[in-house]
């Protein structure tokens, strides 16, 4: 997301070369992947740091005094340890984790909402949240009595200028709105929103997705109070992601989950919580997953998230420029800033058909409404072809997919 | 020809741009709207049933060439036929866009060139959505999906 120049030191090519997956083919062609916004790919670090957790240090955390529950516990705990370095985090017990974003939410939907929203309070989403910060708070708005209200989109994607102050007033309990769009690829203005919430009192959530791959990111600096992030979408396992939330809400937050390694104490008269970031990790966690994650982030971090940031831009800027030449070609979502994400449409070809006529060339995109549903409402469309972008991205993937588009075209447009 | 280009037919292709029978149907006794959540197509089905004969049927909607051929084919084929011929002839045609035998006791004509749905699993449901469609009015249900 930075604008800086590509710095010379950054090397698509070894990058790609550490992702075993993208040197395989796809119906007799070379794998152009594109479906980052998805899920991305994992390097070979990643791969090797499950293998050796299972072939070295499998056992349960924070449970035994033997050898290898020490081990794994310290190997989970640095993955925790990783998060935090990303996020921008000093105090580490601020890091939870989760199944992925859609549980980070849930989970703050669930203990936060519940214990703090009441009838006639106002929980401001934006028009392009993925469904995952929508269906919650619905959730927990019909259990409280609490109101949704929606900060518009306009029509290049960005959130209608001026709309958030008007809509955040004295009822706004919270705040809950993606850093970057998954549909449109729009970076929304997290600190100005943060700062109109904020004002009222309000609790702001960060959907960070999308962002958490493209962006050097500082919790505090945004202004966010949780901020969520999956493993699958920043080269690390599915299954595992995390929360931040800032320690004195979440030491006020009730437990979500019950279960083993949250207590401090039982009876069948009366439980003790367990001390943060425990008291949200009911249960055996997905340890390997956590233990993928820090290698990811690291490796990440290593590879330097503005570097790859620029790459990722310098990408998406090309690929804008040839999508758009091509005739009957319309991007969705062209706001001044954005990450990762070329979203379009194209007369006469349904994105499905796109989608078939790509993959038997071996490019993989996503067609669909993206869980985004009220996006393509406001655009007046079924659904969007979108090509995403990934650090071991190249031009040559940029050309590859506009060759099998130029094919589309043909064929669709005779 | 290219497992492609035999999804993509001609024929297919020109259904899909110019559906036949598309649009509102006065006088329709049965409707049903059908709904794919993964890819959002979308279709209404309108038949006008005189006893046991489907006198009209039309659909309104939209959705990728596959499935606007199949509803903008299925309408040609079954205007003016007996109720009777759409369950064998559903079945069949999802035999073959499953890559499975169609039954010879059915003649498919036309709609045997879905039979390059066969290898591609993913879009199987472009093809039968307006099949679910249709039967779900015929039946009296007012929603159909892929589902
Ligand atoms: C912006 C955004 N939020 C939330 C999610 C949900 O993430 P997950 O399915 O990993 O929980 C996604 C993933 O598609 C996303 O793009």
């Amino acid at each position: 997301m930075s604008t800086a120049e590509v710095p010379m030191a950054f090397n698509a090519e070894a990058v790609r070369a550490q992702f075993p997956i993208l040197s395989r083919e796809v119906h007799g062609k070379p794998l152009v992947y594109l479906d980052n916004a998805a899920s991305t790919q994992k390097p070979q670090v990643v791969i090797d740091a499950l293998d050796d957790y299972y072939s070295r240090l499998n056992a349960n955390v924070h449970r035994g005094v033997h050898r290898l529950s020490q081990e794994a516990t310290d190997a989970y705990e640095a993955g925790r340890k990783s998060v935090a370095r990303l996020l921008g985090v000093d105090d580490d017990r601020q890091v939870l984790f989760t199944r992925g974003t859609t549980e980070a939410l849930n989970l703050v939907a669930f203990s936060w909402g519940l214990a703090n929203l009441g009838k006639g309070d106002e929980i401001v989403l934006s028009g392009m949240e993925h469904h995952s910060n929508i269906v919650p708070w619905q959730l927990v708005a019909q259990r409280t009595g609490a109101v949704i209200r929606v900060i518009p989109i306009g029509d290049d994607g960005a959130l209608v200028p001026g709309a958030a102050a008007e809509i955040i007033g004295p009822r706004t309990k919270l705040l809950a709105v993606t850093h970057v769009s998954n549909a449109l690829g729009t970076i929304n203005p997290v600190r100005e929103l943060a700062d109109l919430a904020h004002a009222q009192g309000a609790v702001v959530v960060v959907d960070g997705a999308q962002a958490a791959p493209h962006a050097s990111i500082d919790v505090a600096a945004l202004g966010a109070d949780f901020y969520a992030l999956s493993g699958h979408k920043v080269y690390a396992p599915t299954g595992i992601g995390a929360l931040y939330g800032r320690a004195e809400l979440l030491e006020a937050m009730p437990p979500w989950q019950g279960g083993g390694e949250m207590i401090r104490s039982v009876s069948f008269e009366k439980s003790t919580y367990a001390p943060i970031p425990a008291k949200f990790e009911a249960g055996t966690p997905h340890i390997a997953g956590a233990v993928g994650l820090g290698t990811a982030i690291d490796w990440l971090l290593d590879l330097g998230v503005d570097a790859v940031a620029a790459h990722e831009d310098a990408l998406l800027r090309y690929a804008t420029e040839q999508l758009t030449a091509l005739p009957g070609l319309r991007m969705i979502g062209t706001a001044p800033h954005k990450a990762g994400v070329a979203s379009f449409v194209v007369d006469g070809a349904h994105p499905h058909d796109i989608g078939t006529f790509l993959d038997m060339a071996g490019v993989a995109i996503r067609t669909g409404h993206h869980c985004a549903q009220p996006v393509m409402t406001r655009f007046g469309i079924p659904a969007t072809a979108r090509a995403s972008f990934a650090a071991y991205n190249t031009r040559a993937d940029v050309d590859a997919l506009i060759k099998a588009l130029a094919r589309v075209i043909e064929v669709f447009s005779r | 020809m290219s497992e492609l280009m035999e999804l993509y037919q001609e024929v297919i292709l020109d259904h899909g741009r110019r559906p036949r029978n598309f649009g509102p149907l006065e006088g329709a006794t049965h409707h049903a709207r059908g709904y794919n959540p993964l890819c959002g197509d979308n279709f209404t089905m309108h038949i006008a049933l005189d006893g046991d004969t489907i006198s009209d049927v039309r659909f309104e909607g939209e959705g990728c060439a596959i499935s606007t051929a199949s509803a903008s084919l299925l309408t040609e084929r079954l205007k003016g036929a007996h109720v009777d011929v759409v369950e064998p002839l559903f079945t069949a045609v999802h035999e073959l866009v499953t890559g499975g035998e169609p039954s010879e006791d059915v003649e498919l004509d036309k709609l045997e060139i879905f039979v390059g749905v066969g290898n591609f699993p993913m879009r199987v449901k472009c093809a039968t959505l307006p099949w679910h469609t249709l039967r779900a009015a015929l039946k009296g249900d007012e929603e159909a999906t892929t589902e």
